[in-house]
């Protein structure tokens, strides 16, 4: 019964797709044993990564110009869906496959591409370098703590004049990733948090919601007293004080690419190549890192297409790993990256 | 063909052969027959889809948990939609105090106070606000208003802080996205709706009524008083309503000034939700239940758009027996 969603989905994408093919059918005759794949691959998912995404599909056109990649930035849940129905070619997600998502058993395999820092940003007249503990991050985040001058946020930052200032939380108003891997970090890292984790929570009642990230950037800016979880990129776009969060080692780090790069590194990598970077072991790993995968399919239908996803994600693994940094994402180490190649290279043959 | 009273019907035109003519006739009117029922075609079939859709997660909480239901949690699925329900109301409700006594105000003048010259532009003016899509309203709600108005409220809700009632209703705050701002980014998108109906309706007004005023020796203000606004009650009424209907209705605007929290609160300065921002808001993430129950809310949208409507035809058809009775 999911004829609203797929219908309109459904037409807009297979109308592209049929476009797609009949490109690919008429295009010139050498694409078969040729070195490099044509025709158009189609793309939809994950809207956290799409600044990276849209920079790679860019440049990856002068690269390949007979391979046209399109991603679509509908959000993971959306994008999981389409992949499920056969609606696209590969799908961007921020979270794993859950029973009901859409995608079968065995019809996908993740492949990670880059990961992006979550900053906890705050808007407090004349308080900067602020440290918060995880257990104290946890109880401003679900109200415990209401005012800056609490004892818990004193005891971080002994050298802080901390103002009384109430507290307002600023969280994502729409459904995210972000918010996602966020209540994970603080589901998974502390004990005092009580309001588990998804796409969406149950926001204590001193907060504001914000609609993405350039919205949740928006409220902690305008707000006096605001924190918020917000991405590396709109941060630093905003010019917003981030505060260092308390790491696995008990070290307080800064949200920088370098330190989400090293909070991958301490990461244990599963088998079907998910991860969780969050709070991994490591002195300068900066706990709070959202990963990104990419589903590709262990059975494409028609072989042009899947020669144009491995080639693109082949390209997006090696060469496009030096986009990352410029749009404020974090590439793959390195050792990581050839996992995901070897297992790329495996699924499509 | 004998003479008949009006000599203008169908049958009585020469349009080259009267079987054709009347075929020409009777094709005309299947059209436009279909073209109705087209509408109420559509309107059920969204009706029946949407709420077989919605059933899994109206049934996982009962109609009454779904509707009445104070916690919105998707995480643990737990729907309860109440807390947009009253956001609906309570933003659609601040929006209509404000732009139905302004858009009657300002149809008023245009009517009965503005030069003929002058009228022209207003009414151009007026109608230009309403081709402004809606998230430019909310965009600008967001970026100029949220943050110019936080003070304003900060010093409303220290002022009335002493008055019991008023200071639950107008509580301290630290932020201007809230009920109130949704409900003022509403009242400027249906002040056009509202002032162009009712423009119509008090055109419609006899002239001679007026005149009969003023012989009497009312001022202007006697005769708006006494025969335009008794004259005008229920096409009032129903210029509000679709007012109303599209201040609860709308979505991108509201969903981006209101702050997006799931709760309720007597303070008309906290931050809330609406049911059509919710469903704009979560529609990307959701998969399974969250879906349906995020359409099941959109269902109970409807139906209280149609609950409003139906009252409000009551009230018009109550106030005109009760103005008729009293004319004669």
């Amino acid at each position: 019964m999911k004829l609203n969603r797929r219908a309109i989905f459904g037409t807009i994408t297979a109308s592209t797709l049929a476009f797609g093919l009949a490109a690919c059918g008429g295009g010139d005759g050498d694409g078969a044993g040729g070195d490099m794949a044509s025709g158009e691959i189609n793309a939809s998912g994950a809207s956290f990564p799409d600044a990276y995404y849209a920079a790679a599909t860019e440049e990856y056109a002068e690269v390949n110009p007979d391979l046209i990649v399109t991603y679509n930035a509908v959000g993971s849940g959306q994008g999981k869906s389409d992949f499920g129905e056969g609606l696209n070619d590969f799908a961007g997600t921020d979270s794993l496959v859950g029973s009901d998502d859409g995608p079968e058993e065995g019809s996908y395999q993740y492949i990670p591409t880059v990961a992006a820092p979550i900053t906890v940003s705050y808007n407090l007249e004349g308080v900067e370098g602020l440290q918060i503990g995880q257990e104290t991050l946890a109880m401003i985040f679900q109200g415990d703590i209401t005012a800056w001058d609490d004892e818990l946020i004193a005891a971080d930052n002994p050298d802080l004049e901390l103002p009384s200032t109430d507290i307002t939380v600023a969280h994502r108003s729409d459904g995210s990733g972000t918010t996602g891997n966020f209540t994970k970090f603080l589901d998974e890292a502390t004990e005092s948090w009580t309001l588990g984790s998804g796409d969406t929570a149950e926001w204590p009642s001193n907060s504001i919601g914000g609609d993405g990230n350039t919205g949740v950037a928006q409220a902690v800016t305008e707000t006096d007293g605001a924190i918020g979880y917000v991405d590396l990129a709109d941060a630093a776009e905003t010019g917003l004080v981030t505060a260092s969060i308390e790491n696995a080692d008990g070290n307080f780090v800064q949200p920088t690419l370098e330190g989400t790069t090293a909070g991958l590194d301490g990461a244990v990598i599963n088998d079907d190549l998910t991860y969780n970077p969050l709070n991994a072991a490591g002195p300068e790993a900066y706990p709070i890192t959202a990963p990104t995968y990419i589903l590709i399919r262990t059975d494409y239908e028609d072989e042009n297409v899947a020669a144009g996803v491995k080639e693109f994600l082949t390209w997006l693994l090696t060469d496009g790993q030096n986009l990352a940094a410029q749009n404020n994402f974090a590439a793959l180490p390195e050792g990581l990256q050839q996992q995901a190649l070897d297992v790329l290279n495996e699924t499509i043959a | 063909m004998t003479s008949t009273a009006s000599p203008q019907t169908p049958d009585d035109l020469d349009l080259g052969g009267d079987s054709r003519a009347r075929g020409t006739d009777r094709g005309f009117r299947g059209l436009v027959t279909f073209a109705g029922l087209t509408v109420l075609i559509v309107l059920g079939l969204i009706l029946v889809t949407t709420t077989m859709r919605a059933m899994p997660a109206i049934s996982h909480e009962g109609l009454l948990g779904f509707v009445f239901g104070t916690r919105w949690a998707p995480n643990d699925d737990v729907f309860g939609a109440f807390s947009m329900l009253y956001g609906t109301l309570v933003t659609s409700l601040i929006g209509m105090l404000i732009a139905v006594p302004v858009s009657i105000g300002i149809a008023l003048f245009i009517t009965e106070v503005a030069h003929a010259r002058s009228r022209k532009y207003i009414v151009t003016i007026i109608d230009l606000l309403a081709t402004v899509p809606s998230v430019v309203f909310g965009l600008v709600g967001v970026l100029v208003v949220v943050p110019f108005i936080t003070p304003v409220y900060q010093w409303f809700a220290g002022l009335v802080e002493p008055i019991p009632l008023l200071s639950s209703l107008f509580a301290d705050t630290n932020t201007g996205r809230n009920y109130f701002t949704a409900g003022l980014v509403l009242t400027i998108m249906v002040i056009p709706i509202i002032t162009s109906i009712a423009r119509e309706v008090f055109d419609t007004v006899p002239e001679a009524d007026k005149q009969a005023a003023y012989a009497l020796g009312a001022t202007r203000w006697e005769m708006i008083k006494g025969a335009i606004l008794p004259h005008s009650f229920g096409g009032l009424v129903g210029a509000s309503m679709l007012g109303l209907g599209r201040a609860m209705g709308e979505t991108i605007a509201v969903a981006l000034v209101i702050g997006g929290s799931f709760h309720i609160s007597a303070s008309m300065f906290d931050t809330g939700n609406t049911m059509a921002a919710a469903i704009a808001q979560q529609w990307g993430e959701s998969t399974g239940l969250h879906t349906d129950a995020l359409i099941g809310i959109g269902v109970v949208l409807f139906a209280i758009t149609v609950i409003i409507n139906f009252a409000a035809r009551w009230v018009v058809r109550r106030a005109e027996i009760k103005m008729r009775g009293a004319h004669t």
